[in-house]
């Protein structure tokens, strides 16, 4: 089969790999008929995640066709349609059990602080991903649901992580009635955050990015104001101006590790890898934010320490959410969210790739090329 | 009165009053639907699922085929892992004594596999000088043309760091070469005497 593969920093291809098989009774073997390149790839493609092996196939949103299925599957027929969470969970451990999917404790042996992701390095359980025409799914009656016969296929596939990350930012932050909630970042997750965070109940919306191209969307897509911190010297002066000196009552953090604005956390973060990333928008929300305020956390940072300011979010009091999210759980309310047009993940579609220029598709998602939202992959035998 | 002009932070309440439900819910599709915390999935923070559809209360293990390399933080090997990528090589050491030696919680852990990722990567890399396909760095960079590359870019701040990345990408390249040449430099000047 074709599949990506990650040849080192900034370095990906496709090549030929054999179809993967069973492993275990409840496994499943999935045809994939739509994958994303989600921006957590890009910690990965930037060679920031540890034990990112030479040869790993990435991807961890993608939606397929059931080919294989193991001898204790019960919930799952070959040919069925499925939606996969970016999640591998058990459903029956401790962490499981307390529905606390991203935390599952029997699947990824390499690392106990983090749980099991489809191509996510061995860091997180060293299981090829999605970006390929085959992939092995653990797990098949606890994690794939079938995708609903209303729902369209880009919606499916940004539910296995962007949009469903995006709602469960805005829920990490306990917004209230009337809350004035600041996202920062503007990519497929702080979209879909900043359109959460309306149904909350917030007051006001501010999302802050730079990319004209992404602050026009959160514009029209979620009704937001917005804050282009290239305009600004210092954006968190900026942010306490907007609210009246008082900082945000909630602030979602969905940059993460490559975050801008700050050169030396970009060269000792992303481009050294002296920290587990950038820190510079983690930064930007714990001083953003009202004092005893709520920082929402879903950007991602690698296991290395990180330059965060820790003080100031002891002395203001702040309360820190953040998790991986447990993609699953989010599903049944999120559906109902879709179907209603209140949530609409598609619209932030902006280009397709085949599967066999998988490179051209990673260097324009990451330098942000093109007005590059959220590239989809399509798989040759789709 | 206290001056209107003192901002809200220095008061007692907001000075700008939220707008009304009805107001947002006519600007925005959904406003409050999601109102009520009880309501929201991801409360309480421990929510015990009714029925996650595993039928088991400890999953059947599957098989090792090789020694798995696992967190001494784990109490043995998961019933469930992956398969992908077996260590080997050089790389493949330096990995498996970073997993048996240090637990997640020390630097050493992390910064040996660090290593073991640029080891793994030159390893490939002569491997791929040997094959048929040697591996081309960076293959997506014609974007810059098809793409808008320079377009994109016009005055954005992070333009400046992406000038690092070619240096990231050839580095390792570029030191490589660096040494070769000073090797060759020493064996003439050692093979003249
Ligand atoms: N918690 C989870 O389960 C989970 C799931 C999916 C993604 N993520 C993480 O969420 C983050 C965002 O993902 P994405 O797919 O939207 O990525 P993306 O790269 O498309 O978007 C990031 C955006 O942040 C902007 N940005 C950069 N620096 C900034 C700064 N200092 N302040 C404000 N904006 C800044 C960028 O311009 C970009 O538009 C990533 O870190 C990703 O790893 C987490
Ligand atoms: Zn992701
Ligand atoms: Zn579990």
């Amino acid at each position: 089969m074709r599949a990506m593969v990650y040849r080192g920093p900034y370095k990906v291809r496709v090549e030929e790999k054999p179809v993967p098989v069973i492993e275990h009774p409840n496994d499943a073997v999935v045809r994939v008929t739509l994958a994303a390149i989600c921006g957590s790839d890009l910690h990965l493609y930037h060679g920031m995640m540890p034990d990112t092996r030479i040869g790993h196939t990435f991807g961890h949103e993608f939606i397929g066709v059931v080919e294989q299925v193991g001898s204790s599957v019960q919930n799952l027929r070959i040919g069925d349609r499925v939606m996969v969470p970016f999640n591998i969970f058990c459903g029956s451990c401790w962490f499981c059990a307390r529905g606390l999917y991203s935390n599952c404790h029997n699947v990824n042996p390499n690392a106990t602080a983090v749980g099991g992701i489809y191509g996510y390095s061995h860091t997180t359980g060293g299981y090829d991903g999605g970006q390929s025409e085959y992939v092995r799914v653990p797990f098949a009656d606890v994690g794939p649901a079938k995708i609903p016969d209303w729902m369209s296929d880009e919606d499916a596939v940004l539910l296995t992580d962007a949009a469903a990350t995006g709602y469960f930012g805005a829920q990490l932050g306990e917004i209230a009635e009337g809350d004035t909630v600041v996202v920062l970042g503007a990519g497929p997750v702080g979209l879909v955050a900043a359109q959460s965070s309306w149904l909350m109940g917030a007051g006001r919306v501010i999302v802050v990015d730079h990319l004209p191209e992404r602050l026009e969307k959160a514009r029209t897509m979620a009704y937001a104001e917005t804050l282009d911190y290239d305009e600004h010297d210092d954006v968190v002066v900026e942010m306490k101006k907007q609210t009246d000196y008082l900082g945000a009552d909630v602030v979602i953090e969905a940059v993460g590790a490559e975050a801008d604005g700050n050169f030396l956390q970009q060269l000792t973060g992303p481009k050294l890898k002296l920290q587990g990333g950038s820190a510079t928008a983690l930064n930007w929300a714990i001083d953003g934010a009202r004092k005893g305020g709520t920082v929402s956390v879903v950007g991602a940072y690698g296991p290395i320490p990180n330059a965060v300011k820790f003080g100031d979010a002891m002395n203001k009091g702040l309360t820190l959410r953040m998790n991986q999210t447990p993609v699953k759980r989010q599903w049944p309310r999120m559906f109902e969210h879709v179907r209603n047009g209140h949530l609409t993940p598609r619209d932030m579609v902006t280009h397709r790739f085949p599967l066999e220029e998988i490179a051209e598709a990673y260097h324009v998602f990451s330098s942000k090329l093109d007005g590059c939202i959220k590239p989809l992959i399509v798989p040759s035998a789709a | 009165m206290t001056d209107p002009g003192v901002p809200s932070a220095y008061v007692r309440d907001k000075r700008t009053p939220t707008p009304s439900r009805e107001e947002l819910r006519a600007r925005i599709p959904g406003w409050g639907v999601d109102l009520d915390p009880a309501d929201r999935p991801a409360h309480p923070r421990l929510q015990y699922p009714a029925d996650t559809g595993a039928h088991w209360d400890f999953p059947e293990r599957q098989p090792e085929k090789w020694p798995r390399e696992r967190s001494v933080e784990h109490a043995f090997l998961t019933p469930v892992f992956g398969t992908a990528q077996p260590p080997k090589g050089l790389s493949g050491a330096v990995r498996k004594y970073a997993y048996a030696r240090f637990s997640e919680g020390r630097l050493a852990h992390w910064m040996l596999l660090v290593v073991g990722d640029r080891l793994d990567a030159a390893e490939h890399r002569l491997r791929s000088f040997a094959s048929t396909r040697p591996d081309v760095p960076a293959t997506g960079v014609r974007t810059e043309f098809t793409h808008g590359g320079l377009r994109s870019r016009r005055g954005r701040s992070d333009a400046r760091h992406h000038l690092l990345d070619p240096v990231v990408v050839a580095g390792p390249w570029l030191a490589a070469a660096g040494g070769a040449a000073v090797g060759v430099r020493r064996l003439v000047r050692a093979v003249r005497g």
